[in-house]
């Protein structure tokens, strides 16, 4: 069996972010760039299934700017096999369907069976694309997997809903998100750094994947952005040290603020 | 096109709140895309309590009862949305941002080939349809989005709106629950259902968080205490959660959840921009740290610096003490 793991170049966390008030997108030439945290523990689910034999390839899919092959590398780093990314100028400002429709063209040439995403990516928050994902290439779907096993052509997930962590069981071919509760991530090795380098890093216009170009970019995409605003900071408020009054301080102001 | 469809999940004998704070808030939205107001519940054995919605604005439920509803699972949903789509032509679709209204409206979006703008902190009227307003990284900016078709789908952020009861009444319908095959390919065998009276993090109105300042996993108790008293959700920083000390769910951050919760009160919590971007949405912070250099201070409605350890215990008394 073959994994497709979708895989996502993001901002730093740790670095503050802004949006270009012409375009309404993320100013994509700030500070360092990385591999979306929540897409590692997929990633890391995905080699784990490959060491147990469950699987024999796993590939990395991803649609960004040609230099995310950068970033996504630390994927190869962990144990993934390829990597495929579809970068185009065309592509740009695609939203969520154009998204899914060009990673689901993308799938359908791997051949794989499983598909694994993180749960969200840490810059638009959204954690919406393994169900367009799966209504986009007819599989089935699961998302927020706080566990994942493969037993023959079905898989069985522990996840996490909004009623409690439920036990569901889902056909192969399938799409699953999976949340940071199901494993840790390993750290790179230095020999896994060093022999990412040289597994396969194929980046492909959308002609040469295959992706119908109407669909994606701005051109395809249903929503646009009409004006970003920049609301004024929050501001300190009252600070006080605590003399032995401090919680009942707390509680005025939660009895003045009409909260309590 | 004409007229707003508001999904609401059922919860117990009533539904989560925040599918009755955007029905409080369409019946304003209402006067632009005109048409009527309507909702969907869809659960398993629901049909009685479909009634409720009328007080908050519904002029028309339409309820679908079948035991693969209740599954958390957003398939069988979005087959029977779809077809309501097809009947009724309304120009919007609204879900409020629960795990099962994100997985519904994203695959339904995908269905219909239609947009959809997600985690929005409000919804305007403008022309004939709707602006949806998302806060990007935290807060720092507030996107302005709109469709270029329709039907206009959005996820509502819990907390945006008010709910609010305007008195009316609906129409129920009862709508066959006509679920394909491709739809039932996953099943639901078990649940493990969460503590009876817990809210979860997105949801929760009042959320009180620990961080490293906690120093130990046990400490939690002393955070827990407090959000007893008040009703509230426990949240932790990465810190902790990285530390083991709290589990990934309650995780609050970039790289955890984004709360907008009324009350949001940091114990032990630095307030690094990992934790800030996912938390200073909230009406009201309130911060206890022992350090007086601490980033949350520059940002907190009302700070205390001096030991959590005495502050966070007397304060859950206080709390007690009131409610009693």
């Amino acid at each position: 069996m073959k994994i497709a793991v979708c895989v996502k170049e993001v901002p730093d966390t740790t670095a503050e972010k802004r949006i270009d008030p012409g375009t309404g997108r993320l100013v994509r030439d700030e500070g360092d760039r990385m591999l979306n945290e929540f897409d590692k523990y997929a990633v890391e689910e995905a080699v784990r299934l490959k060491e147990a034999g469950a699987a024999d390839e796993v590939i990395l899919i991803s649609l960004g700017p040609e230099k995310a092959v950068e970033s996504l590398r630390q994927g190869l780093a962990m144990g993934a096999d390829r990597l495929v990314l579809v970068s185009d100028p065309a592509a740009v400002g695609s939203d969520y369907l154009g998204t899914a429709k060009a990673l689901a063209t993308v799938l359908e040439g791997t051949g794989a069976e499983l598909v694994l995403l993180g749960s969200e990516a840490t810059d638009a928050r959204s954690g919406v694309m393994a169900a367009y994902l799966g209504e986009v290439s007819g599989r089935a779907w699961v998302t927020s997997a706080n566990s994942l096993a493969v037993n023959g052509g079905s898989i069985t997930v522990e996840r996490q809903s909004d009623d409690g962590v439920d036990t569901v069981e889902a056909p192969l071919p399938a799409v699953v998100s999976v949340t940071k509760a199901i494993n840790e991530p390993r750290y790179p090795s230095l020999k896994g750094i060093m022999g990412a380098k040289k597994k396969p890093q194929d980046v492909t216009s959308l002609a040469e994947a295959g992706i119908d170009a109407s669909g994606v970019g701005e051109q395809g995409a249903k929503t646009k952005v009409v004006g970003v605003e920049t609301p004024p900071a929050r501001t300190a408020g009252q600070v006080v040290k605590d003399e032995g009054n401090g919680a009942q301080q707390i509680l005025d102001f939660l009895i003045d603020k009409k909260i309590v | 096109m004409a007229g707003i469809l508001v999904v609401a999940e059922p919860q117990g004998s009533g539904f989560r709140r925040v599918g009755l704070e955007i029905l409080s808030k369409a019946r304003d939205l209402k006067n632009s895309t005109g048409g009527p107001l309507a909702a969907y519940v869809g659960g398993s054995g629901v049909a009685d309590q479909a009634a409720q919605l009328g007080a908050y604005g519904a002029e028309k439920v339409f309820v679908a009862d079948h035991e693969a509803l209740a599954s958390g699972l957003a398939a069988p949903h979005v087959d029977i949305i779809a077809k309501l789509q097809a009947e009724n032509d309304f120009s919007a679709i609204l879900f409020g941002g629960t795990s099962q209204g994100r997985d519904t409206a994203a695959a339904l979006a995908a269905r219909l080939g239609a947009g959809l703008n997600s985690d929005s902190t409000d919804l305007a009227a403008s022309g004939s349809g709707l602006q949806a307003t998302r806060p990007a990284f935290g807060g720092q900016n507030l996107v302005k989005s709109e469709w270029t078709g329709g039907p206009q789908i959005a996820l509502v952020r819990p907390n945006s709106f008010q709910a609010s009861e305007s008195g009316g009444s609906a129409e129920v319908v009862a709508v066959t629950p006509d679920i394909s095959e491709a739809s039932l390919r996953t099943k639901m065998t078990s649940r493990k259902p969460v503590e009876e009276g817990k809210v979860s993090l997105e949801e929760a109105s009042i959320i009180v968080s620990g961080g490293r300042g906690l120093g130990a996993p046990e400490n939690f108790a002393v955070v827990e205490a407090l959000a007893a008293s008040l009703g509230a959700a426990v949240g932790a920083s990465r810190a902790a959660v990285d530390a083991g000390w709290y589990p990934h769910p309650n995780q609050v951050g970039q790289t955890g959840k984004t709360v907008s919760p009324n009350l949001y009160i940091a114990c032990g919590i630095s307030g690094a921009v990992q934790h800030k971007v996912g938390m200073q949405t909230s009406d009201v912070i309130v911060a206890i740290n022992k350090d007086e250099e601490a980033p949350i201070f520059g940002f907190a409605d009302f700070g205390v610096v001096g030991d959590l350890f005495e502050i966070v215990p007397k304060l859950t008394e206080l709390i007690n003490q009131r409610k009693g």
